[in-house]
């Protein structure tokens, strides 16, 4: 025998953007903290090592930042004019900055003056960093040249003039010490390995280069620039693996994340995308007061920093972990409690009665079971569910249609709640999947309490609200309606040239909107 | 016996159940009569459900709702069953054929039959009055009015005997049985008619009427419904139209009688009764729900909700350990004494309207139609129950009249069975349709909803059909609905690749076809599946289901198209149409011309899944015809006329598990798939070659089961026992003589008989003496097998293995030790001679 059905709340697939457990991932972070630089911010820099300091260039000085501080924890100002691409070394006790004059500066961190300066660039440096020996220094200048620096005697080891523009990015492998990248405004990356007077390979990324990456496999290289982003695959002599576009300005900037799975690319149309590693498609994308300059990621993805043309910097700290303590607190029942009267075995001459499993009703199923309908709509009147779950309100005022008792569920309410149930009407009527059904619950209440209209000021507010809703639905209604006259027209003047495929294709489509319209 | 292979038509899936109320035999009836010495067994074991089924009354065990035994006799529907009050195991049954005939129900034997001569609406049989029942019969002269009788049974011998002593009691009665009660210790009767109850007493001869006004002053509707006296005390129920219940008390006295109310069904009470001490009462309406009031304290009342449907009669055993409730889709609910379900007793359950028509399940081979409200019901042909509901609109069902509520419209199944399609509407103001596809779950064994489409047309859905193509790749699967927003859509499965959704699979629009702004009313796959055929209107469009393109169009003006279906096999390239201005048209798809047209007003058009033949059923003069033919030939194979009077509303072929052997040429259609069809009045039907004898034993031969259902401790050691005596026989041959004797048919029929129907012992005597006396051998030899096959049949109605199996022992052991080798060296020798004389003849031919 069947026990009673509860209401059956009809899921409206959600449309626009799907929660993934990217998204979610994603959304974890609190809401960002701003500081103010005095310059554009063109690189920031984790430190490799607890505590996860990190070192922001901006203008002419580079500020280093503990992790949760709003002031810099330390200042690197010896620059004449703009500094360029603060880096840290591997064990993050060395930093290494380029400038605007040419010179590269080498700190100590718990230092204040610089330990070495390398000098040999002619023009600006905007690119400086560590090859992974620790002893070595990799800078590319707008002189178009890139050059290799010895640490201990601050010598110039050897200079490679192969770029014909500017040199703007670079990244040194992680794996092999030898081995470093430039990307230059002349549309190409090129490898260098510093064992051999020239580079050993040149990839053409079509567009001057802004950032490149390396994965820390080696073998995958990211290059950035124009509003392209394309992954090349370096052990198969630089094939193009994949191009991305899904920027509408300049890319600047890339990043992976922490576990390597996903790739950030941050761009001059303020937005930060995240792209999966296995399919390259965007997964999550941030957006941005303005545009974006620089971005950087600590590890296990604690902090998004990004800093911006305006010289803002934006740091966004991940939410702590939901804390299970609270649950924890609240006294458990013993265990033997659970366990009472489980461990029985029954005996061969004891007769089983087994219980019926217990199916636990919400409140507005329990007071439909027993047929009362005003109160069930009251149920589902209350605040938390005609706010948040509209579609259990609406569901339930469908089932009372269906049993006829909605005219006189919403019979009988005195003003309060007649205005109550007009404001919920007003709102949700315009939106189609509750369409038919409020539309009836309209037309009740009017009919209803017709009579007593002009008696409260507040009612009679909530009746006006609802008209004008209901007339600019109308005006929106016949606004598509012209809409779809137009791209009738516009279709039936394609349908001359090639009669019988296209006529198809227009019925399709048109009907495919108009069920969207009806159904959802 | 193949020989007269004339078609008849069959009713199958059972006729109505709630054609009277359901009676239960007593306690601890006397078991199965084959084992003598069987144990008494647990009392609720024993018991039976006898009810009206049509023209039969249906035996059930209430234990393991299995159908026991069939009484049949009746020639007409039977209106009435009632245990007979000395003897409970004996049964009165009456029926419109105006015969009672008494049963003896535990063997199925017919006692006695009764001829009244009048149509007998209802029967009440009383402990006071021995020999005479009461019943209901129509007066003589007018129509619509009907009287209360008696009739005295008489006692004289022999099967047949007519009853003339017809004695009117109460005049002006209703025709319902429920409107007429016998109060305690049958002094009076209660009988209620529109606003009006009557009690009559007997010996007094006094006869009360006591009547209320139409309507109360709040709008109740205060006519009767139904009666029921409590069994104890001076007390009448009465139930009416608005739903009060009215206890009367002290209607001995014709002013001051009082009464008091009990309401609690919002719509008319369809049934009352009591309990047997009357503590209670069980009232029933088209609510569904079961009330028990008790009568100690008025308010105080248990509920047994969601029967399923109205219930039409209520009905308590002797002992109140039982009671059920007959409901209106032909189905028995028993429920226990503290008002628990317990069972139900279900055939084929008849929704208000067929409205998916016939449809199989390519899985079960089950008939798919609709059952419950808003639940499909898949039904087993072959052993005549409902193999499960399926729960398609999952809403509570409200028991209201005047309710407009979801009902499953259309029902299609993907080739193999391993999609279902179904489309439930509700009308409104404003139409709401919901199309569902369900996965069958190989798991659960079970149909899953997989994607559920609210509106996918514009208005109702007017056909439905997967295309059918028997390869195992889900991509080439496809749905195709007609509707009448005069277009047709396609739907295809959509794969979700992202491996974090819940479900990878759900169905989609693919295409939307229209032509012309005509309403789509029918479409049709052909059996390749290349080709989809829509009819708009009046004419047929035929689609390249790759490309949708439209390929051609056939109309046969000025009718519309009714059905249409494309032939299979070696006569795919056929279209068939039937118009509904009368005519059968078949087109050939090569040459795109009409290929030969029939002036035939077909309503049925269905083809053979398995073999090139259609069946269509016409609709003329009142009487349905049946015609089947190939669309290669216009000439049909088969036509049966006047196939019956009632209209056919849908038929389906049913592929039979074993093709069956068909003489006639004339009847090869019915080799590989059965025809079913259902009438307007929800009967369905088939037709067969069979003669009726052969499909009856099929019937009987369910019996067995009910025997070997219930084993207690008891009854496995006696098993036991005595499979250990059998095969001590089968090793001892003396033994097996021993048991001849024992087992001769005399001995048997003494044993086994009922004791009440068995002659006088002076009677017995002679027989019981020489069947124990040691035969010689002619004799036993001509007349054992004789007898033994007439007792096989009981053997086989009380199924008892044992019995069973020691009497093919004796059927085998008997010709060896008797005449039987005489006779065969004969023949032997006389087979020898004639050979030779055979050989000699044919050589001297060849000579010549």
């Amino acid at each position: 025998m069947a026990s009673y059905k509860p209401v059956v709340i009809p899921v409206v697939p959600k449309l626009g953007e799907k929660i993934t457990q990217d998204t979610l991932y994603w959304r974890g972070f609190k809401t960002p903290v701003q500081i103010k630089e005095f310059g554009s911010i063109n690189k920031i820099d984790f430190s490799p090592v607890s505590p996860y300091n990190y070192a922001v260039t901006a203008s002419s000085r580079i500020h280093i930042y503990g992790r949760y501080s709003q002031e810099p924890i330390k200042t690197f100002s010896r620059f004449r004019d703009a500094a360029y691409c603060a880096t840290y070394r591997d064990d993050g006790k060395l930093l290494v900055a380029g400038s605007e004059e040419g010179s590269i500066r080498l700190f100590d961190i718990s230092g204040r003056a610089p330990l070495r300066q390398f000098d040999g660039h002619t023009k600006a440096v905007h690119v400086v960093g560590f090859l992974s020996d620790k002893y070595r220094v990799f800078s590319g200048g707008d002189d178009y040249s890139s050059r290799l620096w010895d640490i201990p005697s601050a010598t110039e080891i050897v200079s490679y003039s192969e770029h014909s523009d500017y040199v703007r990015c670079g990244c040194a492998s992680k794996l092999n010490g030898d081995v470093f990248i430039t990307g230059s405004y002349d549309h190409t990356v090129k490898i260098f390995d510093t064992r051999t007077k020239r580079s050993v390979m040149t990839i053409e990324h079509g567009h001057p280069v802004e950032s490149v990456l390396l994965f820390p496999s080696g073998g995958l290289l990211v290059s950035a620039g124009g509003r392209y982003v394309k992954v090349w695959d370096v052990l198969k002599g630089g094939q193009l693996l994949v191009s991305l576009k899904n920027h509408h300005k300049t890319v600047t900037c890339l990043c992976l994340n922490s576990s390597g799975q996903r790739l950030l690319s941050g761009s001059l149309d303020r937005h930060v995308k995240i792209y999966s590693t296995a399919s390259y498609k965007v997964v999550h994308s941030f957006n941005y007061a303005t545009s974006i300059l620089s971005l950087a990621l600590s590890p296990e993805d604690e902090t998004i920093i990004v800093g911006m043309t305006n010289g803002v910097l934006n740091v966004k700290h991940r939410k702590p972990e939901e804390s299970k303590e609270k649950s924890q607190k609240k006294r458990q029942p013993a265990y033997r409690t659970y366990v009472k009267g489980r461990n029985y075995m029954p005996k061969q001459e004891d007769f089983f009665v087994s219980k019926p499993g217990r199916c636990i009703l919400r409140k507005y199923d329990k007071l439909l079971k027993s047929f009362q309908s005003s109160k069930a709509l009251d149920a589902v009147l209350e605040p938390h569910i005609r706010l948040y779950t509209p579609e259990v309100t609406v569901a339930v005022m469908r089932e009372l249609n269906r049993r006829g008792t909605l005219r006189s569920a919403l019979a009988g309410r005195d003003e309060k709640q007649i205005s109550l149930l007009l404001t919920f009407v007003t709102r949700r009527v315009i939106e189609p999947r509750f369409t038919p059904v409020l539309i009836t619950v309209a037309d009740m209440i009017t009919d209803i309490y017709q009579p007593v209209v002009g008696q409260s000021a507040l009612v009679d507010k909530q009746f006006l609200r609802l008209q004008e809703a209901i007339g600019r639905e109308i005006d929106y209604q016949e606004e598509l309606l012209e809409v779809l006259g137009m791209m009738d027209a516009l279709f039936a003047t394609l349908t001359e040239k090639r009669a019988t495929f296209l006529e198809e294709n227009k019925t399709n489509g048109l009907t495919k909107t108009l069920d969207r319209d009806m159904s959802i | 016996m193949v020989a007269p292979a004339a078609l008849r038509v069959v009713r199958c899936g059972g006729s109505a159940l709630h054609g009277a109320r359901a009676v239960f035999s007593l306690a601890g009836g006397r078991r199965a009569p084959s084992d003598p010495a069987g144990p008494s067994r647990p009392s609720s074991l024993c018991r039976f459900l006898l009810c009206a089924s049509g023209d039969f009354v249906k035996m059930y065990s209430v234990a393991t709702e299995e159908l026991v035994r069939l009484l049949r006799g009746h020639s007409d529907l039977v209106t009435g069953v009632q245990l007979a009050p000395h003897n409970h195991l004996q049964l009165y049954s009456c029926s419109l054929d105006g015969t009672i005939k008494l049963w003896d129900f535990t063997d199925g034997i017919l006692i006695k039959t009764f001829t009244i001569g009048y149509k007998l609406l209802a029967l009440y049989a009383l402990p006071t009055s021995e020999d005479s029942v009461f019943v209901i019969i129509p007066k003589r002269g007018e129509r619509d009015t009907f009287q209360l009788a008696s009739v005295k049974l008489t006692k004289a011998a022999g099967q047949d005997t007519e009853a003339k002593e017809v004695s009117v009691v109460l005049e002006g009665v209703d025709v319902s049985p429920k409107c007429t009660a016998f109060g305690r210790e049958c002094e009076y009767v209660a009988s209620v008619k529109g606003t009006n109850l009557q009690v009559y007493f007997f010996k007094r001869k006094q006869l009360n009427r006591f009547s209320l006004r139409a309507k109360t002053a709040k709008g109740g509707n205060n006519v009767f419904t139904c009666v029921a006296c409590h069994p104890q005390e001076d007390c009448i129920a009465t139930g009416h139209a608005d739903g009060k219940i009215r206890l009367w008390r002290n209607f001995n006295h014709k002013k001051e009688y009082t009464y008091s109310t009990l309401h609690w069904h919002h719509d008319r009470v369809m049934d009352l009764a009591f309990s047997a001490e009357g503590t209670s009462l069980l009232s029933g309406g088209v609510e569904s729900v079961l009330v028990q009031w008790h009568s100690g304290s008025d308010c105080k009342k248990d509920f047994l909700p969601r029967l399923g449907s109205a219930i039409e009669y209520v009905s308590i055993s002797s002992d109140s350990t039982f009671c059920c409730t007959s409901h209106t889709d032909n189905r028995i609910t028993i429920i226990n004494s503290n008002l628990r379900f317990s069972k139900t007793i279900q055939g084929l359950i008849k929704a208000r309207e067929v409205k998916t028509g016939l449809v199989v399940d390519p899985r079960t081979k089950a008939l798919v139609l609709n059952g419950e409200p808003g639940h499909l019901q898949f039904y087993c042909l072959q052993t005549d129950r409902q193999l499960y509901s399926l729960d398609i609109v999952q809403q509570e069902y409200i028991h209201q009249a005047g309710l407009n509520q979801s009902d499953l419209v259309r029902v299609a199944f993907s080739a193999q069975g391993k999609w279902l399609a179904t489309v439930e509407e509700r009308k409104e103001t404003d139409l709401e349709l919901q199309l569902k596809l369900w996965f069958f779950d190989e798991k659960t064994q079970s149909f899953k909803l997989n994607t559920r489409i609210s509106m996918p047309h514009e208005d109702r859905i007017t056909a439905m059909c997967f295309r059918d193509t028997d390869e195992l790749e889900d991509d080439s699967l496809m749905l195709v609905t007609a509707g009448r927003d005069c277009v047709f859509k396609v739907w295809v499965i959509l794969e979700d690749t992202d491996p974090e959704a819940q479900q990878s699979l759900s169905w989609s629009c693919d295409f939307v076809g229209s032509y012309h702004n005509y309403q789509a009313t029918n479409c049709c796959f052909s059996e390749d599946g290349s080709l989809l055929a829509v009819s708009f209107g009046e004419t047929v469009t035929v689609w390249d289901s790759s490309t949708w393109d439209l390929k051609c169009t056939f109309c046969h003006p000025p009718g519309k198209i009714r059905n249409i279906c494309f032939g299979r096999l070696t006569c795919s390239k056929y279209l068939i149409g039937a118009t509904d201005h009368g005519f059968l048209c078949c087109w050939n798809l090569l040459s795109c011309a009409l290929e030969w047209s029939a002036h035939l007003n077909i309503i049925v058009l269905q083809p053979d899944p398995l073999s090139e033949h259609i069946a269509a059923v016409s609709w003329l003069l009142k009487e349905s015809s049946l015609f089947v033919f190939k669309p290669s030939e216009p000439r049909p194979i088969c036509i049966q006329r006047k196939l019956c009077k009632e209209k056919i509303q849908f038929a389906a072929f049913v592929p039979r598990d074993v093709p069956e052997t068909i003489g006639s040429e004339k009847y090869l259609w019915l080799r590989r798939s059965q025809l079913f069809f259902l009438t307007d009045r929800q009967e369905l039907m088939t037709v067969s070659t069979k003669p009726l004898e052969e499909r009856l034993t099929l019937s009987s031969k369910q019996l067995a089961v009910e025997e070997s259902l219930p084993v207690t401790a008891f009854s496995l050691l006696l098993g036991k026992h005595r499979h250990q005596q059998s095969q001590g026989s089968v090793d001892f041959g003396k033994v097996i003589h021993h048991h001849h004797e024992q087992d001769s048919p005399a001995v048997k029929e003494l044993l086994h008989t009922p004791a009440h129907v068995l002659p006088s012992a002076s009677f017995l005597c002679p027989i019981f003496i020489n069947s124990l006396l040691i035969s010689k051998e002619n004799k036993s030899a001509e007349e054992v097998p004789d007898e033994v096959e007439m007792e096989s049949e009981e053997a086989e109605d009380d199924s008892d293995e044992e019995n069973n199996v020691t009497e093919t022992k004796q059927e085998d052991t008997v010709p060896i030790e008797s005449l039987g080798e005489t006779t065969y060296k004969l023949s032997k020798s006389e087979e020898k001679e004639l050979r030779k004389i055979r050989k000699v003849d044919y050589s001297w031919i060849s000579v010549f």
